[in-house]
């Protein structure tokens, strides 16, 4: 009991330290693909120490709402943290606290309370980016439910970490024509919550064509910095659902022994630069889409998905 | 489905859901050159297909079905489609639907969804895990490639859609009758590019006196040929 406690903290600590890191090493390698020299990998950290000792301005126009957005974003991956495997592969002690539902529900939640922080501000930019992250949201939601119907049916659970173990126990689950189609429209929903490429393009500084970035514009000092690195983690969060539910549920410790779960973190580390090269080569080789081709985009995700299901349907019977 | 399978079974499964998974993307794709490209690659997982199977049943025919699928298929008929097309296939970029994208991938998933539904009470008689993956997938390959045919406007992408079709029912036939003669695949194959090279000269032709490849655009009746455009 002990131990699962302790676990469950290290995994929170886990991705609270190796967020940075994990946006770091995509934007370095990024940039080394454009042939430039790019910025360190420990850049985010510098950039995020930087942030929480500078000043602080909130504007008078603003309510609590724009106040808590920050915690809220900064503590909503978190609590997913808790829930899902990053670790280990048997349930730890929070795990039976919520389903992936219950995950989805917060990650939703953070960028709910975003959206409304951006329309709190009054900022010309940050409604419209709200309101384009909505668009995008609500696209994406049915594609999330979706999966999660499909492998909850698969797994006959919705406890992420029995999901898991029902991929390793039966390849012929694993290997299903269900299951190729339900990772890639979870990795169309990775690039499009994350803001990553096609969907929208995380380095640009051009306002009128953000879309995630414009939530943010108005925070300064501590909450830009939690902002920041609450972005950071959902991501990680979100790779880590993908990899370690998902599609190689792998090298994650499945003793009480405090060496096997150390052992994981290089295991999951690497398994995550894996993730990160296939992620630099989408987003190397697509352009941005218009604003209005993402919902063909979240479309197919979507198509993908209940073709899924259907499939697994026919398949488990 | 048996909880257990062989390596090469398993493979074959993954396979097959690549397969479909093509398949769908030559019907999101826009670009002509796009839905080639994700041909061959739908011809080069069939190819794998029958190397798997081929390995699983100890079959010297799929070995050899496999080997005709990547000559002719990944090379031959993307070669004989260059050569024969190439303005049209390199400098045509967007291809006329009847539907847009989302809904045309709505109705390729309603097909694929029929073939399974058509398939299920045949898969209820076999234990058989190949056929019960290569028959309902292949079956959704041939109606979905059918699909292309009909709603695409141009003639390259309507050939392609035959060439889908018939890789469906390849992948439904290597695990139904894996022993067919192989002198009537030789031929299947043979048949394939025969129909690759005619089309694409006879659309070749029409490009030459209308100036378009866009079936979309020959709907009217004109006494003399004049440049459509």
């Amino acid at each position: 009991m002990k131990h699962t406690i302790a676990y469950n903290l290290m995994q929170v600590a886990f991705v609270l330290a190796f967020a940075p890191l994990y946006s770091g090493v995509l934007s370095r390698l990024k940039e080394m693909v454009q042939s430039k020299r790019g910025p360190s990998i420990f850049q985010p950290y510098r950039d995020l120490w930087k942030l929480f000792h500078k000043d602080q301005v909130i504007s008078s126009e603003t309510t609590w709402i724009f106040r808590v957005t920050p915690y809220l974003v900064f503590i909503t991956p978190l609590f997913v943290t808790i829930l899902i495997p990053v670790l280990t592969d048997y349930p730890l002690v929070f795990a039976f606290m919520g389903d992936m539902l219950a995950g989805g529900f917060f990650l939703a939640l953070g960028g709910f309370f975003a959206a409304l922080a951006a329309v709190d501000t009054g900022n010309p930019y940050g409604p419209m980016g709200a309101s384009r992250t909505r668009m995008v949201g609500f696209l994406a939601e049915p594609v999330f439910m979706i999966v999660f119907f499909t492998v909850s049916f698969v797994a006959q659970s919705t406890i992420p970490y029995i999901v898991q173990q029902k991929w390793i126990a039966s390849p012929a689950a694993f290997f299903s024509p269900s299951h190729v189609l339900l990772l890639i429209a979870f990795l169309m929903l990775i690039l499009a919550e994350g803001g990553r490429i096609p969907v929208d393009n995380p380095s640009g500084h051009f306002e009128l064509a953000m879309i995630d970035e414009s939530k943010g514009l108005e925070f300064s000092g501590r909450d830009a910095a939690l902002m920041k690195w609450g972005g950071q983690m959902k991501f990680l969060v979100l790779g880590c659902i993908f990899l370690n539910v998902l599609l190689a549920p792998w090298g994650l410790a499945n003793t009480q022994a405090i060496a096997q779960v150390a052992e994981a973190v290089p295991l999951i580390l690497i398994k995550l630069f894996l993730f990160v090269l296939v992620l630099l080569a989408i987003e190397t080789s697509l352009a941005k889409l218009r604003l209005f081709r993402i919902s063909e985009f979240l479309g197919a995700a979507f198509i993908a998905s209940v073709t899924a299901m259907i499939v697994s349907i026919f398949f488990v019977s | 489905m048996p909880a257990q399978m062989s390596p090469p079974e398993a493979l074959n499964t993954l396979s097959a859901g690549l397969i479909l998974l093509s398949a769908f993307a030559m019907v999101a794709t826009r670009q002509v050159q796009g839905v080639l490209r994700y041909f061959v690659i739908q011809s080069l997982l069939l190819a794998a297909s029958c190397f798997l199977l081929g390995f699983a049943f100890h079959s010297v025919h799929l070995y050899v079905l496999g080997a005709i699928t990547i000559v002719a298929k990944v090379f031959a008929i993307p070669w004989v489609l260059k050569r024969t097309l190439a303005r049209e296939l390199y400098v045509r970029r967007e291809i006329q639907q009847v539907f847009n994208i989302p809904a045309s991938l709505l109705w390729a998933m309603f097909l694929a969804i029929v073939a399974v539904l058509l398939v299920s009470p045949i898969m209820a008689l076999t234990p058989d895990v190949i056929i019960r993956i290569n028959f309902p997938i292949g079956l959704a390959g041939v109606l979905i490639g059918g699909f292309s045919l009909v709603v695409r406007r141009e003639a390259i992408p309507q050939l392609i859609g035959i060439l889908a079709m018939e890789n469906g029912a390849f992948f439904a036939g290597i695990a139904i009758a894996a022993e067919l003669p192989l002198i009537a695949e030789l031929m299947v194959a043979f048949n394939v590019i025969l129909i690759v090279v005619i089309v694409g000269l006879v659309a070749r032709n029409i490009e030459e006196t209308i100036g378009t490849t866009e079936a979309g655009a020959l709907q009217e009746l004109k006494e003399e040929p004049v440049p459509w455009r």
